[in-house]
This record gives C-alpha cells, structure tokens and sequence, in this order.
C-alpha cells in the first residue's frame, strides 16, 4: 500500500493484446505464496474437489476459471478455510501460505482470515456507515489506535481501492447507498484496511456493469504490486485481461495452470483449448 | 383463452373480497369490544381510581395495587426471559450444530410455546414457590411467566437471527472477525428489529395472563402495591377478574375500567418496543 493515490489505468492492457503482450515469461524465481498438495474437499460425501495441487506466486494475479460448479469457488474459499463456517464440510490435503499449513491443528483462522483477505462475489457492505465499513476491520483486529489513526487507515485504504475521490464528502453516509460499483470497491477497501498480504476475489465483477468492472479490473491491475492477488471468474475475457497466471478448472479437477498467455493460445490440454476457445462452459 | 383470463380475474376479485370481509370481520370485533368497554367503563376513569386501592364501595375502590404488581411482575418476566431467551436462541442459530439433539430440543421448544398456561403455572408453583421458596411473592409471579415467555422469545430471535443473509456474516469473518464479534457488531444489529418484535409478542402476552398467577396463589385481594420482590402481589387481569365476578353492577364499571388500564399498559409496552426497534432500524441503514 505504497503511493495508493496513483492515477489508475493507463497501463491497463485491451483485450487484443492478449496473444502479443508479453507477460512473465518464466514461473517466478521466489517461492510461492501459496502452495497447495494434494487438496481433496468434501460436502458432506459429495467430494468437490480433487487432489489440487498447485502453486500460487506472489504479486501476481492468479485466475480461476471453469464452468459453473466446477468447484473454482470452493478452492478459493479452501484459501481462507472461509469454507469452515459450511457445516458437514471437510478438507483434506495442504494449503501452505509463506510455507505455513493452514490446515494445521491450532492454526489461528481469525488471523489467517486477517492476512488473506476476501471480496465476494455479491458486494456485502455492513448495514453502516461508509468510515464504518473500513473501520470495522481494524477495530476487531486491535488494530485501531487513535481516531485519527484510524481516519488515515480509512483514507488509505479508500484510496488504495480507487474510492477515497468519489465517498470523502459523503463517509457518514450508509453504505448501502452507493452504487453497485462502489459497494464493491468498498468491499476492496474494507478487505485492504486490514492489510492482507492475499486478496481473494471470487468473481468480484460479475454483478457489475462494464464501466464498473473496467475499474475493478484497473484495481487488480494496480493491486497486484503489493498483493497476491487470486481471483474467479467465469469471465475469460476477464482472466485473460487481469490475470498472470490461469488455473482451469473441470468437475472438481486442476485440468491446467500456466501462463495466461499460454492457457489462452496454446494451452497443453485439449479440455482447455476447447474451453478457452468456446466449445463448450 | 380470453374466457379463461375472464375466470382467473373472477376468481382474483372474489378472493380479494373474501380477505377484505375477514379483515373487517377481525377488526369489528374488536372495535365492538372496545367500544363497549369504553362505554361501560369510561365514566369510572379518574386519577382516583388509578391510584385507588380495592374497596368494599365500588365508587371509591381502585386499581394502583393490581396496576403497580403487573409492572413490577412483567419487569421481572423481562429481566429473567429476555437474556435467557435470547441467549439460547444465539446458541442455537449461531454456534449450536445440526445434531439431532438440536433437533429434539427445537421441536420441544416449538412445543412448549403452545402448551397451556397454566401449566406453567404448575411449575410456577412446585418449582419457585415451594421448593425454591419465593413463596407468593412478585418474583415467583415474575419467574413462571418468564418460563411462559421464554420459548415464544427463543423461537422469535431464531427466527429473526435466521433472517440475517450469510453474506454479511462471510464478509466479517473474511476480515478476521471472530464469531462472538461478528455475532455482535454484525448479526444482532441487523436481526435486532425482529428481536423486538418477538419480545412485543411474548410480554404481551405474558402481561395479559391470569390462570398461571392464580395457580402459584397470587392473590384476589390485596390492599397495596407491592414493596419488594418478595411481596404478595395481583396484577390486573385478576382484580378485573375479581370486579366482573361480583354480583354489584358498579363494580362491572370498575371491571371495565381496569380493562382499559390494563389495555393502556400493553399499549404502552407496545409502543416502547416499536420506538427501540425504528430506532434501531435507522441506526441499521446509517
């Protein structure tokens, strides 16, 4: 979250450029960010999914995408065990974030949440004030100091997701009043307050119109230099446009994970080359 | 085609009127009751009888004594059945599981709200005025309709704490809420206006009771309002109770009037209860 009052945009990538663009080249030197083996998921008896393995760098954009039900939504929330609060779920396998296992007995799920943040697909300001929605974080967290601590971290964050210019007049305001647009945003700057070095984004613009979700997508672009940023979306045109690395997923299974420029152009498996190109999803 | 939508209007407009008819039916009645206990009891409203106290004469008995013992009765009921009633009920939504003992102690809640008062006046009496004994005393009183009120006020902030979408749960969670602070911050704001509204119904009720009261021995004739927690008391309903079972017309007026009062009081209740909630519901929309 440095500079986040930088002009958005001008980088941003079009669509044609997809196939010329050169992205990273190479799977990034550093370890991953996340690392998963073996990730089996259970509702219940019905396994969603299927021995997961796959390693996700950071500050890059990593997309999920698949057709409906393909279980890309579930692995996402496997990222922040957000799927514990589902009664009769059950995970087997790793999840290592920074080399930690998430799954390990005594892991604090309260700080993990802190450090993988989430924005979901339906936007779900508090029922408060905009301040309120941003400051809700640091408060729960301990992290509020003195009110003009907590101003700035609100400022920061807003600024951060690319809102501060268009709510600064209006923070007492309710969230609930804002725009579809903004109340996601919101949800991005709320998720930041709280300083994640993950951001989890399932499908943060499919309720969105297209200006609306040009500027979420702008955000990502932006975002991805101070997080780790995995988002889902049945939008290919969407995960070709943000994203560096796409993970495809099928019936419960990791069909491929590369390059985006290499999933959407010359991807190894014929399943993805046939969802990419349309045929089928 | 064209006949069939005819038939289907027909049919819309005579359910319509059917609704319409047992609405007017519901609230005649009840404007009838009113009407008439106005009639027969207005004459005897005066400061005087407020604060009167029970009397051989008609003209000159009151009713601060039964006024003042379903106060200090329904305050207790309130302390005892709110906090309970509402924290089992957020043990049950929010951290109990699916089990089927959950399941067992749900039917026997939705049970017990329908079993007869004075039931519960039987366990008013063997419970709190025999064995822990409160003898007849307000907290006895307070206590067994508080049991009374308890599954009503359970079930109604379930219901309420249900209603509360997932969503705003997920998006507190996600920013490393635990569950007591998204319960707190998050879920008992929001299901607030629908907890106040099942505790409207459940001291409403509880208010009006008598057949429980008599059973733990509450008594038809006292001559001053209640002192402390441990004193005999009666409440309205039973002095009411009491004027319309003497063969004296003029105590029929007095009867009629105490239905008034007693009408004043659950308005009054009402009333407080639909500020807090508005209140509430403003403060949910900030």
């Amino acid at each position: 979250m440095s500079t986040p009052s930088r002009p958005l945009g001008p980088s941003m990538p079009s669509l044609s450029g997809i196939a010329t663009r050169d992205r990273t080249p190479t799977v990034p030197s550093q370890p991953p960010k996340i690392a998963v083996d073996g990730l089996n998921f259970f509702y219940g008896d019905v396994r969603a999914l299927q021995d997961i393995s796959v390693n996700i760098h950071p500050n890059l954009v990593t997309a999920f995408i698949g057709p409906s039900g393909c279980g890309k939504s579930t692995f996402l929330r496997t990222l922040n065990r957000m799927n514990d609060i589902i009664p009769g779920t059950r995970v087997e396998g790793q999840v290592l974030i920074d080399g930690e296992d998430i799954y390990a007995p005594g892991t604090d799920v309260v700080q993990l949440r802190r450090r993988v943040g989430m924005v979901f697909q339906k936007s779900n300001p508090f029922p408060k004030s905009v301040f309120e929605n941003v400051a809700y974080g640091l408060r729960i967290n301990g992290m509020a100091g003195t009110r003009s601590e907590v101003a700035g971290r609100v400022e920061e964050s807003l600024k951060a997701a690319a809102l501060w210019d268009e709510v600064k007049d209006r923070l007492q305001e309710s969230a609930l009043a804002m725009s579809g647009g903004q109340q996601q945003r919101l949800c991005i700057a709320r998720a930041l307050a709280v300083r994640p070095d993950i951001l989890l984004m399932d499908e943060p613009a499919s309720a969105l119109d297209p200006i609306a979700t040009q500027r979420i997508e702008e955000l990502i672009y932006v975002l991805k230099r101070d997080y780790t940023i995995v988002i889902v979306t049945h939008n290919m045109q969407q995960a070709a446009r943000v994203s560096d690395f796409t993970a495809f997923f099928w019936l419960g299974k990791l069909v491929e994970h590369d390059r985006t420029d290499k999933i959407f152009t010359a991807p190894s498996e014929k399943l993805t080359e046939d969802y990419v190109t349309g045929r089928f999803g | 085609m064209i006949s069939g939508t005819a038939r289907r209007r027909a049919q819309d407009l005579a359910f319509q009127t059917v609704a319409l008819l047992v609405l007017c039916l519901a609230l005649g009645a009840l404007a009838a009751l009113i009407i008439d206990v106005w009639q027969d009891g207005a004459s005897r409203l005066s400061l005087d009888f407020v604060r009167g106290f029970p009397s051989r004469r008609a003209e000159q008995a009151g009713i601060w004594h039964a006024l003042m013992g379903s106060v200090s009765v329904i305050a207790v009921t309130t302390v005892i059945a709110v906090p309970l009633g509402v924290g089992a009920a957020i043990y049950l939504e929010e951290y109990g599981t699916r089990s089927r003992a959950a399941k067992l102690i749900e039917i026997n809640i939705t049970n017990l709200a329908a079993v007869p008062s004075i039931i519960y006046g039987l366990l008013g009496l063997g419970l709190f005025v025999r064995m822990l004994a409160m003898g007849r005393s307000v907290m006895a009183g307070g206590a067994t309709l508080a049991l009374l009120a308890l599954p009503v006020v359970i079930l109604s902030t379930r219901e309420a704490l249900r209603a509360v979408p997932m969503s705003l749960r997920e998006g507190s969670y996600a920013l490393g809420a635990t569950k007591w602070q998204t319960i707190w911050n998050q879920v008992i704001p929001v299901a607030m206006p629908g907890i106040l509204t099942g505790l409207i119904l459940a001291l409403s009720r509880a208010i009006g009771e008598t057949a429980p009261l008599i059973t733990i021995g509450a008594v038809t004739f006292v001559s001053f309002a209640p002192d402390s927690l441990w004193s005999p008391f009666t409440v309205l309903p039973i002095q009411i109770f009491n004027w319309v079972s003497r063969p004296q017309v003029e105590f029929q007026a007095n009867a009629a009037a105490g239905i008034i009062i007693l009408l004043l009081l659950l308005l009054t209740m009402n009333a407080l209860a639909i500020w807090l909630r508005d209140r509430y519901q403003k403060r949910g929309l900030l």
